[in-house]
């Protein structure tokens, strides 16, 4: 992303270089860290990026938003930055005041219904879903007969499982047994739960993409310190080759959620095949470059890379647990898959042409 | 970060979309008319004289050059509209492709002025035929190893040697060859190359047809003996070639052609597939397309930093790097699937032919115009690893 262009990104990226330095927080065995962070990055405005001036947010653009996801990624971000700023997203869509403190969407997959009851109650079970417990309210996205609500939910009335994730944080399941939303409204025209499963995958991979970004940073950084058959590792040619194709799934990591990302902020709807294919497309790839690239990072560290002191399972393990939040690689195949089928071959070419 | 790699989401510009119909829209009259059919993939076989010029008349090649030479002043974004337009196609575009690409843009910066009047014009009209002479026998990746001499004589130099594996030599008009003028010496073994300007089907050359493994004679032995090139067909300066040879590397590596080859096997699996596809179809196809929409946005993105004046060098590498391996690969997974397509799909045997074919063709995409052990060693410089 280009943060000389961009300075809210800029804000996020200073902000997380003075607080969430990646070896202090891995040293820190009690949490510290993350009170500062939070209360640094609400004072920035920067929870509610997506949200208006009138809805309670800092109403940044789309696409600056998107940047400050990307160098969140970068930096491996173990608050629910990413969600409170889906979750703001969201309830914007219903119009809704979006209120202080952390929050988190739901669902978060695309199996999962929440549903509206007569009483306009909500109903329903959601998995997997990032920072359930950490989070004061969520963000539903709720369907009823031939209807789609928005609603905010006061977490405390709701059952939470906890869990953790592949990446260490919070990876709950989120009970809701008649619970009376805060506001529910109904979701704009064509808004579904597949908008914002495309959504957050496109989030996911802005994340996915800037951890691959350090991934490779620190593996080559590492390749030029460490000493081995008397040379620096960087000089084998084998390693060299292995970090070439690392920059190469880097690169299309970042060349894929980008371009989603961009093709999002200057869409009017999410309700064409160029935003499926962009959308699907990045959480394919970056998900793919999450496998490959991290491997290799943890291939170039040898044993030091796999113990809980080095940073680099922050990065690692955080794109490979992104993989599975708002669909999976392989859901979102399967679904890109039949687009392309239903179309027909004769239609591939250019709907690819068309991005 | 150490490695700052960029790849911004650059979009073709509107006035590509109106090109792309126009483009498209020959095509179809080609296909009609029998030029070439869109469903076989061995393109190479067909040398389409005709198609070159009538290509040429449309003002599609050297479309970026300078007017006065031919040229139309056109961006690199709507030359690469027009590039994957064509290769998509599978149109036969063997005669012009090189020159286009490659030979003119080195003739636009290093030929004296009379050789560019004589020569870029009839490129843009579709007219000559250009090859490349780089490898010799004992010199493939490691291009300064060449050891084909240019012996100063008077007004010229003679050439005595072999290149090997050239495209096109028994077509070309032209070659743009390396010969080495001086010994390397101590300090820089890339010493002593020069770049010539060398005119073909003429005494003194002879072009030997190599068999390749998927039937074709697409590739060449050109031998030299006492060959004459006058003083003005050196390209650049005498013994420099190597600082010639990096510039324009960036063009060559990153078009549509470098993931785009064997792209045909997708579109027949999806035609075979239907509009129903099975789970396991339907996941094989999304990876593929998600796989091939990101090799071309990542190579727009290219073409569109090179329009801006930026030299992504790396990124270019990084694109024909992993395009290359993808396309490479790619048969072989549309083999995977196409083990499940119904015996009664309609195009079951075009498929296969276009597979058997496309599976002879892999292995060479990540040879030629650069190895993927040579990329991956210009991407790891340029990570600081060399």
């Amino acid at each position: 992303m280009v943060e000389s262009e961009n300075i809210v990104a800029e804000t996020a990226e200073k902000i997380f270089a003075d607080l969430a330095d990646a070896q202090t927080i891995n040293h820190d065995k009690h949490g510290a860290w993350k009170a500062p962070l939070w209360q640094a990055l609400t004072e920035a405005g920067l929870p509610l990026s997506w949200v208006p001036d009138d809805l309670g947010g800092s109403g940044a653009s789309l696409a600056e938003g998107f940047s400050v996801l990307n160098v969140a990624g970068r930096h491996a971000i173990a608050v629910p930055l990413a969600e409170t700023m889906l979750a703001g997203w969201l309830l914007t869509q219903g119009k809704i005041t979006s209120p202080e403190g952390e929050m988190t969407v739901l669902p978060a997959g695309p199996k999962d219904r929440v549903t509206v009851g007569a009483d306009g109650s909500l109903s329903g079970r959601a998995r997997g879903v990032p920072f359930a417990k950490d989070a004061k309210h969520f963000a539903v996205l709720a369907s009823d007969n031939g209807g789609i609500s928005i609603a905010l939910v006061d977490a405390a009335k709701c059952r939470i499982e906890s869990g953790v994730g592949l990446g260490g944080d919070h990876n709950d399941t989120v009970t809701l047994d008649k619970v009376q939303p805060v506001t529910t409204k109904s979701a704009p025209k064509g808004f579904d739960q597949t908008t914002l499963m495309l959504m957050g995958g496109v989030v996911r991979s802005l994340q996915i993409a800037g951890a691959l970004e350090s991934m490779l940073d620190i593996s080559v950084r590492y390749s030029n310190e460490r000493v081995a058959f008397e040379k620096k590792i960087s000089k084998f040619q084998a390693v060299q080759h292995n970090l070439a194709r690392l920059a190469g799934e880097s690169a299309a990591a970042l060349a894929a959620a980008t371009s989603a990302a961009d093709t999002i902020a200057s869409a009017t709807s999410f309700d064409n095949d160029a935003v499926f294919l962009e959308a699907a497309s990045a959480k394919i790839r970056c998900s793919e470059a999450a496998e490959k690239g991290s491997s290799i990072a943890h291939q170039v560290h040898g044993a030091i890379g796999f113990t809980i002191e080095h940073i680099l399972h922050r990065y690692s393990l955080r794109a490979l647990a992104w993989r599975d939040d708002f669909g999976s690689e392989s859901y979102w195949a399967v679904e890109l898959g039949k687009l392309v089928a239903e179309r027909g071959a004769d239609e591939l070419w250019p709907l690819v042409a068309s991005r | 970060m150490t490695a700052a790699l960029r790849f911004d989401p650059i979009r073709l510009p509107e006035k590509c979309e109106q090109l792309r119909k126009e483009v498209r829209a020959f095509l179809a009259e080609e296909i009609a008319a029998g030029t070439f059919d869109p469903h076989a993939p061995n393109r190479e076989d067909n040398d389409a004289p005709e198609f070159s010029r009538r290509v040429g008349a449309k003002g599609w090649l050297g479309m970026t050059w300078p007017k006065k030479y031919g040229g139309q002043e056109r961006s690199f974004l709507e030359r690469y509209v027009v590039t994957e337009e064509m290769r998509v196609a599978n149109a036969p575009t063997r005669r012009f492709f090189v020159a286009d690409r490659q030979s003119g843009p080195v003739l636009l910066k290093y030929a004296p002025e009379h050789i560019k009047m004589d020569i870029l014009p009839r490129i843009c009209r579709g007219e000559v035929c250009f090859a490349i002479g780089m490898s010799e026998p004992n010199s493939g990746s490691d291009l300064f190893a060449a050891k084909t001499r240019a012996t100063k004589t008077d007004g010229g130099y003679l050439i005595n040697g072999t290149k090997i594996w050239t495209s096109s030599a028994h077509i070309a008009d032209y070659m743009i060859a390396i010969f080495r003028t001086s010994p390397p010496t101590k300090e820089n073994r890339r010493h002593g190359l020069t770049q010539f300007l060398v005119k073909m089907k003429q005494p003194g050359i002879q072009v030997n047809p190599i068999g390749q493994i998927t039937g074709q004679f697409e590739f060449n032995e050109v031998v030299f003996t006492d060959y004459f090139v006058p003083d003005d067909h050196v390209l650049g300066e005498v013994d420099g070639a190597w600082k010639q040879a990096t510039s324009e590397l960036a063009y060559e590596r990153s078009g549509p052609e470098r993931f785009l080859e064997t792209y045909y096997v997708l579109t027949e699996l999806v035609r075979a597939v239907g509009k129903n596809p099975d789970t396991r179809s339907a996941e094989g196809i999304g990876r593929l397309v998600a796989q091939v929409h990101t090799m071309r946005r990542m190579s727009v993105s290219v073409a569109g930093m090179l329009q801006a004046g930026k030299e992504p060098v790396v990124e270019a590498s990084i694109v024909k790097d992993i395009g290359t391996v993808w396309e490479q690969q790619l048969p072989h997974r549309v083999r995977d699937l196409a083990a499940f397509v119904e015996e009664t799909a309609t195009n079951r045997e075009t498929l296969e032919k276009q597979l058997d074919f496309a599976i002879k063709t892999a292995p060479k995409l990540t040879i030629q115009g650069g190895t993927t052990e040579v990329l991956r060693g210009i991407i790891a410089r340029g990570l600081g690893l060399r």
